[in-house]
């Protein structure tokens, strides 16, 4: 019987930089204009045109490399990878090849099988985008839209690190993450501004060797990413059984992902695989960066997500669980410390947050629609005891549908428990009187009846009453 | 000149005399073309300019929005640029009045216009001959008296030699000094503009103009225009350098003479005159025909036919068209070269050819700082091994033509200015000697070249 199989899986990802021009020019990097709409002389590749790389893109790009660790370069070279294609305009794509920018970087994530482990960044890089090949625009023909070549990237390279498609999605996750957080891109892949490569190999449990591996492109969607990488994983491990137990080869080749059919074809193999020919861009003197420039990019990262979750554990005595999806957005982070500093309890608001503001802005494309003072407000009240847990619900979805202070709208509701224990000690009597036979039950020592009483009063106030003083007022009154 | 009408009668005399030297087939625009835009210039430019009239032809690989932009190949015919060069942007808000495209060999790929797909360009003096190049046209047109300055481009001497072939002054600024936006890339990292002028004043007043830093460009260096020094009473001051290397056993004797000659006036006009070494000056040649090739196969891979120029059609897929548009739209020496940087790029070659020539390009440099180190001011040196050769004598044999450019490719390599001006003649050809200055520096090469230039025999035999 041998060993079961391996899955090895390592990660190219591109993200888009958050700038407003590209790399190399001025021209917008907004995505969605008309085709060919922002385009220049530079990005198009004019004859005579020379780049100048975008001041703002190496910030992003330095932020993000610290946000993941790396060791940023006090000098990188920029490098042409050539290759013929209709939406490359210059032939060759400005990246950098034997001097990234960065190198040696990190990311711990929460392996679904393995508990939080670490995956190496190998390399990150700036680059510029290609444009796009429309096929479907006009019959028989392809269309070129060069509004993406140009617009700044970054590819982080992480190590043969993954065990699984599942671990692979999950990195990608928290790296999405972190470089939100870093605002070095929005990271949204329906926009193109991350897109992902896979190397996908299996092996034997225990050996060490790696298979052979095959690369894997067009996984456009998060959704995908699992899909993709088991489709091929388990194609790999059908050729290596083979029919029968025969037990092929891996060809190394680059596969196509269809999301459609969810299947993967060849692409090309590796005798058709490009040699890009890199050396140094002429254009572009070697990126000199200071140590200064460096150290502002790394006083303006926020705390990320790791850090912040390692605090929101200690300082609000929070499971890892609920600091972790407190802290997986940087604005629900905010939120909920800003609902702490207005007076919430840290535990109980934690619980609000994560029950009733995501659920609700699931619903709301993801806006926070009451204000974190507002949620403050409501889980004092609670704790107060002016207002039921059910009652507060209520409040909270008028607030996040009209406005409005929770104190008002609970009032206008007449949501407000009645905590004046005369009041209540009415509704007590009342009750009572109505269940002479639960009460003889509960005097011979049917005592789990109170809870059954308790609603009874809640029941007879409306709601209004208080459920501690009610509880209260019960006990005392049947023991008399 | 600040008279509007001087300007106008300056820019349809130019017009006049591009039409009367018509067949040294120097300049590739059209007479009417060129009139119409002439007399609009000159009606635009504005009098203050320090150029103001002054009619300077551009060579066909710089961009302008006034003529189209070929670079000498069919693969950009009729292409108009939507943008201009910085340095024409300077020239015209200087004054001047562009004069035209001249001829060139294709993508500065040559060293006699011969490789221009719209025909060679005739030496002035001898139309058997050719004018040098890659700026063969430029040279032609000032050495004709068409225009007084001309700009040019040099990678690997495109500027001087033509200059020394025909009689005239070629200037190739430090690497930096010159913005290259709107220079239509041939090897990126040496390429330069250069102005080729009938006298090292008209030369340097256009230098001047266009030189300085440019945002457009990274490799420019950020620094003020070139100041113009005085012409000096004397060399007295000047430490000349005289290598040996380019004084090998078998030079030409004529240039051998006329060298002599100069070195000569060089201590009468009060200079010191020292014998140096360059050790690493028989490598320049290969290493540059590495290096240039190779930059040369990524810079002119844009040449598709999918987004401008013309598209040799009938293709069905993709590959074809391309196959199609540059087999078709290259000649042969482009095509030459394309394939030597693509196969000096190559994976398991990289290494062999093109990090080889990096590090051979960084020994040739330090070669000269150990000589500017030791004291030397200038170097001293002739042009071209030969006066201007005949048509066709170099066009099957690539690699004696490539020789032509023996002692000009360093200061590419270098990335140093030189200046290259008339010192004698041989046989009624014109002969040029050139200055290699240190980095930015062309105001110590432009004094120099003035005071030598006062003394010169340039017309006379050798």
């Amino acid at each position: 019987m041998p060993a079961p199989w391996e899955t090895v899986i390592g990660l190219e990802t591109h993200v888009q930089l958050r700038t407003v021009s590209k790399m190399f020019c001025g021209c917008s990097a907004a995505f969605g204009a008309p085709p060919n709409t922002n385009v220049c002389p530079v990005c198009l590749g004019l004859p005579g045109a020379l780049p100048v790389p975008n001041e703002l893109a190496v910030k992003l790009a330095v932020r993000a490399a610290l946000a993941l660790g790396c060791t940023v370069h006090p000098r990188s070279v920029f490098a042409r990878k050539n290759y013929f294609y209709p939406d490359l305009p210059k032939g060759y794509q400005i990246s950098q090849f034997e001097q990234p920018l960065a190198t040696d970087g990190s990311l711990s994530y929460l392996s679904p099988e393995r508990g939080i482990v670490t995956a190496t960044i190998v390399r990150l890089h700036l680059e510029e985008d290609a444009g796009k090949s429309l096929h479907d625009r006009f019959p028989k023909q392809t269309a070129i839209d060069l509004n993406r070549c140009g617009v700044p990237l970054i590819e982080i390279v992480t190590g043969p690190d993954f065990r699984s498609p599942q671990e692979a999605r999950a990195y990608l996750l928290t790296l999405k993450q972190v470089l939100e957080y870093a605002g070095a891109s929005d990271c949204d892949m329906e926009k193109g501004s991350l897109r992902v490569d896979a190397n996908v190999s299996v092996r034997r449990a225990g050996d060490t060797a790696l298979g052979t591996k095959v690369e894997v492109k067009n996984i456009n969607s998060f959704a995908y990413v699992e899909k993709a990488l088991t489709v091929e994983r388990d194609r790999q491990i059908a050729v290596l059984e083979g029919e029968g137990g025969a037990g092929g080869a891996i060809e190394q080749q680059t596969m196509l992902y269809d999301a459609k059919t969810n299947s993967v074809r060849p692409q090309r193999t590796k005798e058709e695989s490009h040699d890009y020919r890199y050396f140094p861009d002429p254009d572009l003197p070697p990126l000199v960066l200071q140590p200064e420039f460096i150290e502002e990019q790394r006083a303006a990262l926020p705390e990320l997500p790791t850090a912040k979750r390692e605090r929101f554990q200690t300082q609000y005595a929070l499971s890892i669980e609920h600091a972790a999806v407190l802290t997986s957005d940087r604005t629900v982070a905010d939120y909920y410390e800003a609902a702490v500093h207005a007076g919430a309890e840290p535990k109980v608001a934690a619980n609000w947050v994560i029950n009733e503001v995501l659920a609700d802005a699931k619903d709301h494309n993801e806006q926070l629609r009451v204000p974190a003072a507002s949620l403050a407000q409501l889980v004092s009240m609670v704790k107060g005891g002016r207002l039921s847990q059910q009652a507060a619900k209520r409040v909270f979805v008028e607030v996040a549908e009209r406005g409005g202070e929770p104190r008002n709208v609970a009032e206008a509701l007449g949501l407000i428990q009645v905590a004046d224990s005369g009041v209540v000690a009415a509704w007590v009597s009342e009750v009572l009187g109505a269940h002479a036979t639960e009460v003889s039950r509960y005097r011979n020592g049917e005592t789990k009846l109170l809870q059954f009483f308790v609603g009874q009063v809640m029941k007879a106030s409306r709601g209004k009453a208080d459920p501690k003083l009610a509880q209260k007022v019960l006990e005392d009154k049947l023991a008399s | 000149m600040n008279d509007p009408s001087e300007a106008l009668a300056s820019a349809k005399a130019a017009a006049d005399r591009v039409v009367k030297t018509k067949r040294l087939n120097a300049c590739l625009t059209g007479p009417k073309d060129l009139r119409k835009s002439l007399v609009a210039q000159a009606q635009a430019a504005h009098p203050s300019g320090v150029l103001y009239g002054m009619p300077v032809a551009v060579k066909d690989n710089i961009a302008t929005l006034d003529f189209p932009t070929t670079c000498g190949s069919k693969i950009l015919e009729g292409y108009r640029s939507p943008y201009e060069a910085t340095a024409v942007v300077k020239l015209r808000a200087a004054g001047a009045l562009i004069t035209g495209k001249t001829n060139c060999d294709e993508f500065a790929m040559g060293s006699s216009t011969e490789h221009s797909a719209y025909g060679r360009t005739l030496h002035p003096f001898d139309k058997t001959r050719v004018p040098g190049g890659s700026s063969g046209g430029s040279a032609a047109l000032v050495a004709a008296g068409v225009v007084p300055a001309a700009l040019g481009s040099e990678t690997g001497g495109s500027v001087r030699q033509p200059a020394s072939l025909c009689g005239v002054v070629g200037i190739k600024p430090t690497y930096g000094r010159v913005s290259r936006y709107g220079l239509v890339a041939f090897g990126s990292s040496l390429d330069q503009i250069g102005v080729l002028g009938r006298s090292v004043h008209d030369a340097a007043r256009v230098l001047s103009v266009i030189s300085g830093r440019d945002p457009k460009d990274s490799t420019c260096e950020d620094r003020d225009p070139l100041r113009l020094p005085t012409v000096p009473e004397s060399l007295q001051g000047f430490v000349i350098g005289i290598p040996k290397e380019y004084f090998p056993a078998d030079l030409d004797p004529a240039v051998r003479r006329a060298c002599d000659r100069v070195i000569r006036l060089f201590r009468e006009q009060g200079a010191a005159v020292r014998e140096v070494s360059l050790p690493h000056t028989s490598f320049a040649v290969a290493t540059y025909y590495i290096l240039a090739p190779a930059e040369a196969s990524s810079n002119l891979a844009r040449y598709d036919g999918a987004r401008y120029g013309p598209r040799f059609d009938g293709a069905t897929d993709v590959r074809a068209l391309y196959r199609a548009t540059r087999g078709q739209g290259f000649g042969a020496e482009v095509r030459r070269r394309i394939l030597i940087g693509t196969y000096v790029l190559s994976s398991g070659y990289y290494d062999a050819y093109y990090r080889k020539a990096q590090q051979m390009r960084a020994l040739i440099a330090q070669d000269f700082r150990n000589a500017f180190d030791r004291g030397v001011d200038l170097l001293f040196t002739p042009t071209t091994p030969t006066a201007a050769f005949k048509a066709g004598e170099k066009l099957a044999d690539p690699v004696a033509m490539y020789l032509s450019d023996i002692f000009t490719v360093t200061a590419n390599l270098a990335g140093l200015p030189a200046i290259s001006l008339p010192i004698g003649r041989a046989k009624g050809l014109p002969l040029g000697g050139q200055f290699i200055g240190q980095a930015f520096l062309e105001d110590e090469l432009i004094e120099a070249a003035y005071a030598l230039e006062r003394v010169v025999p340039a017309t006379t035999e050798a």
